[in-house]
């Protein structure tokens, strides 16, 4: 059993850092996991993307043509992964950054307007926290409670008052998700 | 020590740290930056050597002066950074000094670009420098792997007083995977015989790679290649996957065998018998190994971010013992597991079309048209 999830974005929105927070919650759920990023120039104000793999035996190749599960969190990621993601595969958009819908039909698709839901919650930092949310609520590919122990595990002691943030905005994506789901499959 | 999540090139750094290295000396180039990084932000403060050099040039040859002293020593660059050290190497070899050199492959050649590549195979394991000598290269496929490689690499630059390779690339050094670090190992407290050291009042000790008598020369020729021998004959190292019954075998060191493991399984689940053989010392390589396995399967595929230079090993190991197609990607491309997928059931289909030629030209060919098609 092996998931592969592509996070991506611009530079600034956080996407490396969700890979991360994955990352560390499956070590810690022992699974085997890695963790690889677009890195170099596209750093710099471009494109940002990391693939994580989730998997219960040691895993091969560190990408995939075409992933299970993808995080779009602008325009340009939804334009690149849509036609690759897997039949049946998860599909989540930030809508606040996204003037368009999934045009497949064969996919999960997730939507959030996660830029407004981080503003609502004081911080815009908090996008990559309510797509993560949506995306673990979609994929159950970890659990919630793996996610939140990660967070406070590893995000660095002097950013720890945003813990509490960070769960609500993790539990605000997971809404989106369960409310875009159902309407999708009524 | 439990497992932590560690990015390549620090826990490359870190092994070394613990593995006792006493002084690096290096310059920065992606995509192996934050090893440097590393090697700044912890050596100074364990009272060891951090020397941030005026280019590549400079630090291999204070690897070469530190070398010298006995302790443990290192430089790690990137592809074209490791072009520039290539006449120190040469002295390093020629003196019978140990050193560990880290490779973080990029693509080339030339400036090239910064993506993972493989292409510096020929150059480490066939040489680089000028003279007969011949490096130990050891290629890791994980984060876990480096560490231990790394660790290993100290060790077996001092038996054999000669230069340790690791050979990663972009993705090893950029990756995250959970990986067990080492214990501190304590720092060696006796140096060798010949180091050298400053000590009044006892013999000279002379470390050279100068012997302008050609008969002395062939005399460091022969030790070096005694030694060389003894290296071949006790420190091959690779590792198999699914090869008890396999008909098929892909062949891929490092990142490669990495991707080849992803299509080796996704090909068992169609039923087809194939499996992996990938070498970890790619210096001295696996011939009689593979010639082993040769002996008993149907077809060989070797698979390299490169033009096919492991292969040329591969056909020289195997003696024409069955057919061994290759199949490779170029200039930092790293091939997805479907691409081999679909070279494993070419081979596994049956005869091969245009027996005639070369594997290399078969191949080029393919990739015209999946670079058209793409």
């Amino acid at each position: 059993m092996q998931t592969e999830i592509v996070i991506a974005g611009f530079g600034g929105q956080g996407v490396l850092f969700a890979g991360q927070v994955l990352a560390y919650a499956a070590m810690d759920s022992g699974k085997h996991v890695t963790w690889f990023p677009s890195y170099g120039p596209e750093m710099r104000g471009g494109t940002a993307n990391c693939t994580v793999i989730v998997a219960d035996e040691d895993i091969g190749s560190l990408t995939v043509r075409n992933p299970q599960a993808v995080i779009c969190l602008n325009l340009p990621s939804l334009d690149k992964y849509e036609p690759l993601v897997v039949k049946g595969g998860v599909l989540v958009l930030n809508r606040s950054l996204i003037n368009r819908s999934a045009n497949r039909t064969d996919l999960r698709v997730v939507e959030a307007p996660a830029n407004e839901l981080a503003e609502e919650l004081g911080d815009k930092r908090l996008v990559n926290a309510v797509m993560l949310g949506a995306l673990v609520e979609a994929t159950g590919v970890l659990t919630m409670a793996a996610i939140q122990k990660a967070l406070k595990d590893h995000l660095p002691a002097k950013h720890h008052d945003l813990l509490p943030a960070n769960f609500t905005a993790l539990e605000k994506g997971a809404e989106a998700a369960r409310r875009t789901l159902a309407a999708q499959s009524a | 020590m439990a497992k932590e999540l560690l990015k390549g090139n620090n826990a490359i750094a870190e092994a070394a740290i613990r593995a006792g290295v006493e002084a690096y000396f290096g310059y920065p180039i992606t995509p192996q930056t934050e090893l440097l990084e590393h090697m700044a932000a912890r050596m100074p403060a364990l009272g060891r050597t951090f020397v941030q050099a005026e280019s590549e040039v400079a630090a291999i040859n204070m690897v070469y002066g530190a070398a010298c002293t006995g302790k443990r020593v290192m430089t790690t660059s990137s592809s074209p950074g490791v072009s520039l050290m290539m006449e120190g190497l040469s002295y390093i070899a020629g003196t019978e000094v140990p050193m560990v050199l880290v490779n973080v492959m990029r693509g080339g050649p030339g400036l090239g670009n910064i993506a993972p590549s493989q292409a510096d195979y020929h150059q480490m394991v066939h040489g680089g420098g000028h003279g007969d000598y011949h490096p130990i290269v050891l290629a890791p496929a994980s984060v876990q792997e480096a560490i231990d490689i790394t660790v290993l690499a100290f060790d077996l630059a001092e038996k054999y007083r000669t230069i340790a390779v690791v050979l990663a690339d972009g993705s090893i050094g950029q990756m995250m995977e959970p990986a067990e670090l080492p214990p501190m190992a304590e720092l060696k407290k006796h140096l060798p015989h010949w180091a050298v050291t400053g000590e009044p009042g006892r013999a000279r000790r002379l470390l050279t790679s100068i012997y302008l008598n050609p008969d002395d020369e062939e005399v460091t020729n022969m030790r070096l290649l005694n030694r060389w021998m003894s290296i071949r004959e006790n420190e091959v190292r690779w590792k198999e996957y699914f090869l008890e019954d396999a008909e098929y075998v892909v062949v891929g060191f490092g990142t490669a065998g990495r991707v080849a493991l992803s299509a080796v399984r996704a090909a068992r689940a169609e039923g087809i018998k194939v499996g992996l053989f990938r070498p970890i010392t790619l210096s001295p390589f696996p011939e009689a190994q593979l010639k082993e396995i040769a002996a008993v399967s149907e077809g060989m595929l070797v698979v390299e971010m490169n033009a096919g230079q492991m292969l040329d090993d591969v056909k020289l190991a195997t003696e024409g013992l069955l057919p061994v197609e290759f199949y490779g990607r170029l200039g930092g491309v790293v091939p997805f597991p479907d691409e081999i997928l679909g070279e494993i059931k070419r081979l596994a289909a049956g005869p091969i079309p245009n027996q005639n030629g070369h594997a290399r030209q078969r191949w080029l060919e393919r990739l015209a048209l999946i670079k058209e098609r793409d």
